[in-house]
């Protein structure tokens, strides 16, 4: 996994509560069996002004003029800003794929979806979670400004802004270790492996029909 | 010490160990696998050369993308969608290559992976169940632990037979009384969603409980667990009673003989302590429920059938103000107009949520003797499994069904998310039981009404949203 520590970028408003992952991905891209090739399709219905196919040159298509992320002064943004329960809806890792094949390091908002949440994590995508407040504010210093950028420090859990504040927000330490170092989650797992084995032998005395096998 | 609720009992009954950041080891019992979902997963684990840790306990089918059409019987080759085909292909592949159990595109007992493994005792009370899919938490009507997962999590539980997870709040969702004739799980459920929003279940493990509850079948407490995902809870459940038993009972995958009555025995305790602290708890009357029809793109635009659309200038909050105003705009309707004066294009009987056969059996008790309306352009049954469909068809439900005007298919996801050729047309209305209303979900412009199936078989009827009971009143049709 690619890891996480700091990072600078241009930040896009994304002014929606409630964006799910049917936005983020429509389904008809997820019927590739690779982790790639997403970021074209990113927020496809929004993005596009025709109805996208997989497997189309995306550069081609018509772009829709008033999606912001269309807007030629968020062009390169890597920081998108959002609105509450960010990510609800399917549990496809696809949103966080396509996120950051877009080129997305991190997102700002009130909250998340959990299943998302969780799997932004697994792909070196940022969630952070700042109050409605302090989003609401960082929203009108984005529309305000042109060229908006932000600063993340993910060791010292900050974001600061060129107006000179430094907002603090909470990560899991765990989640915040992996990151950090680019660790993959199954490896670290598989050193419990006595752990899970020793489990293993005294659940399936007490419980003997779950290990029944199938078929 | 307070005593635990069910979900305390499952959590502690599957942690392997507790890590230093508070986080846990849990211990995965059952994985579902479809065809979406899991090739990067199987891809990831082949490219860093692991192998699945307990093949036991994984079971797979196709589902997501599988036609609907008869056809199909010819076999994958025969989908018409290459990267379809594609899909269900390497499903194929990866589970003869690691020897996961798989009921295969015609398999008679094929389905939607939240109908097929209930039905095939693959889900048990007790267990910790996860698939690569938010509706997972269907199977915490069986008082068990389950929950969707991402792709990585899915390889994480083929390499580890484990999570990484931080235990979740406890939440009750309370309802007492009788359910009004014509009132189900679906509106029940949709009637939640209304009250604390889409957001309202996050952190949260919900246990849905009281008096309506244990009246309920099994049918609907997957119906209202299936759809915990759309109040924000990931875990929704029901603890285990006669009916659960009843229901597991004499399953291919089941216990049998001298373990079942020690499996039972287990069972029995899975059940939230009288003293049990719940974090938060939220009470609904039974009576209050009137069959529910959603008016936006998010679960939580919700209405009664006799209600009509809300005003945005009357809201007070911007965000609230600014979703309603796109919402009405997206689906093509007007603040005040009336739920019923909403007419449909297409009707969808289906998806996880509403294909199992108590749901087949309200929609045809609703259809029998009527037919579909002239403006309807297309009206779908898809069972949830090639059980249900066989189930059905031996009850004359299909024969009801073709006589008003209604398809019959093969099992699927189907027009849930349209990722076969089942699909709206750009700006058209669907009735549809099926569980997300989402911009798009149902096909790019598609605009979707998420009904139960009496409600989905009455629309049809009618050809635009009727209260069910006036049909329900006049008895069937003849
Ligand atoms: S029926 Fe719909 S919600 Fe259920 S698993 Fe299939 S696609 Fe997902």
């Amino acid at each position: 996994m690619r890891a996480f520590t700091r990072h600078d970028g241009l930040v896009a408003p994304l002014d929606r509560a409630n964006v799910d992952t049917d936005q983020i991905i429509p389904k008809q891209f997820l019927k590739s069996i690779k982790r790639t090739g997403f970021g074209p399709n990113l927020f496809d219905e929004w993005r596009y002004l025709d109805i996208g196919q997989p497997g189309q040159d995306c550069s081609k298509r018509p772009l829709n003029p008033d999606f912001i992320l269309n807007a030629p002064r968020y062009q390169g943004a890597s920081i998108l800003l959002a609105r509450k329960n960010f990510g609800c809806g399917s549990s496809r890792e696809h949103a966080p794929w396509a996120l950051t094949e877009y080129g997305f390091r991190a997102i700002i908002a009130p909250s998340y979806a959990d299943i998302f949440f969780n799997n932004s994590f697994k792909n070196g995508l940022l969630p952070i979670i700042l109050g409605e407040s302090e989003v609401d504010e960082l929203f009108r210093q984005c529309e305000a400004t042109p060229g908006y950028r932000l600063s993340i420090d993910l060791e010292s859990q900050t974001v600061s802004g060129p107006d000179g504040q430094t907002r603090h927000f909470e990560v899991d330490a765990f989640r915040k270790h992996c990151l950090l170092n680019g660790l993959d989650d199954i490896g670290l797992t598989l050193q419990d492996a006595e752990a899970i084995r020793d489990f293993e032998a005294r659940h399936s005395q007490n419980s003997p029909w779950l290990f029944a096998r199938l078929g | 010490m307070a005593g635990k609720t069910l979900y305390d009992k499952l959590w502690d009954m599957h942690e392997v160990k507790r890590r230093d950041d508070g986080s846990s080891l849990i211990y995965i019992d059952r994985h579902i696998l479809h065809e979406v979902t899991s090739p990067q997963a199987f891809e990831g684990l082949r490219l860093a050369g692991r192998k699945p840790w307990r093949i036991s306990a994984n079971i797979a089918t196709p589902d997501h993308n599988v036609p609907t059409t008869p056809d199909r019987k010819a076999g994958v080759g025969s989908i018409a969608d290459e990267v379809s085909r594609l899909q269900v292909q390497t499903l194929d592949e990866n589970c003869d290559h690691f020897g996961i159990f798989e009921l295969k595109m015609n398999d008679p007992r094929q389905g939607i992976v939240h109908v097929i493994s209930p039905e095939q005792g693959a889900t048990l009370p007790g267990m910790t169940v996860v698939c690569g899919d938010s509706h997972t938490s269907t199977h915490g009507a069986f008082g068990a632990l389950a929950h969707g997962i991402g792709t990585s999590e899915v390889e994480h539980v083929l390499a580890t037979q484990c999570l990484i997870a931080k235990k979740m709040k406890n939440m009750l969702v309370r309802i007492e009384g009788q359910l009004a004739p014509g009132v189900s799980a679906k509106d029940v459920v949709l009637a939640i969603i209304g009250h604390i929003g889409t957001a309202g279940g996050t952190g949260y493990a919900v246990e849905f409980g009281g008096s309506t509850i244990r009246e309920m079948s099994m049918e609907g407490r997957m119906t209202l667990c299936n759809m915990a995902i759309e109040a924000g809870a990931r875990v929704g459940m029901v603890a285990v009673d006669d009916t659960t038993l009843r229901y597991v009972r004499g399953r291919p995958f089941a216990p049998s003989g001298e373990q079942w009555q020690q499996a039972v025995d287990q069972w029995r305790d899975l059940v939230s302590d009288p003293d049990a602290h719940f974090d938060m708890v939220i009470g609904l009357d039974a009576a209050d429920i009137l069959p529910q029809v959603t008016w936006g793109t998010s679960p939580e635009m919700v209405l009664p059938v006799d209600a009509s659309l809300p005003d945005p200038d009357a809201e007070r909050d911007p965000v609230r103000r600014d979703s309603i105003q796109r919402a009405l705009q997206y689906m093509g309707l007007s603040a005040g107009q009336a739920i019923t004066d909403i007419r449909v294009d297409r009707v969808f009987i289906g998806s996880c949520t509403n294909s199992r056969i108590e749901d087949l059996r309200a929609a045809a008790e609703v259809a029998r003797g009527r037919k579909v309306a002239a403006t309807v352009r297309q009206a779908l049954v898809v069972p949830g499994s090639g059980l249900v469909k066989a189930e059905a068809e031996a009850e004359g439900l299909d024969q009801i069904f073709r006589e008003a005007g209604f398809e019959w298919r093969e099992p699927g996801c189907s027009m849930c998310l349209a990722m076969n050729a089942d699909r709206l047309g750009n700006g058209e209305h669907s009735a549809s039981t099926s569980n997300r209303n989402f911009e798009g979900r149902q096909g790019a412009g598609g605009r979707t009404h998420l009904v139960s199936p009496a409600m989905a078989a009455a629309a049809a009827v009618a050809g635009h949203f009727v209260d069910v009971r006036e049909l329900l009143n006049k008895g069937a049709q003849a």
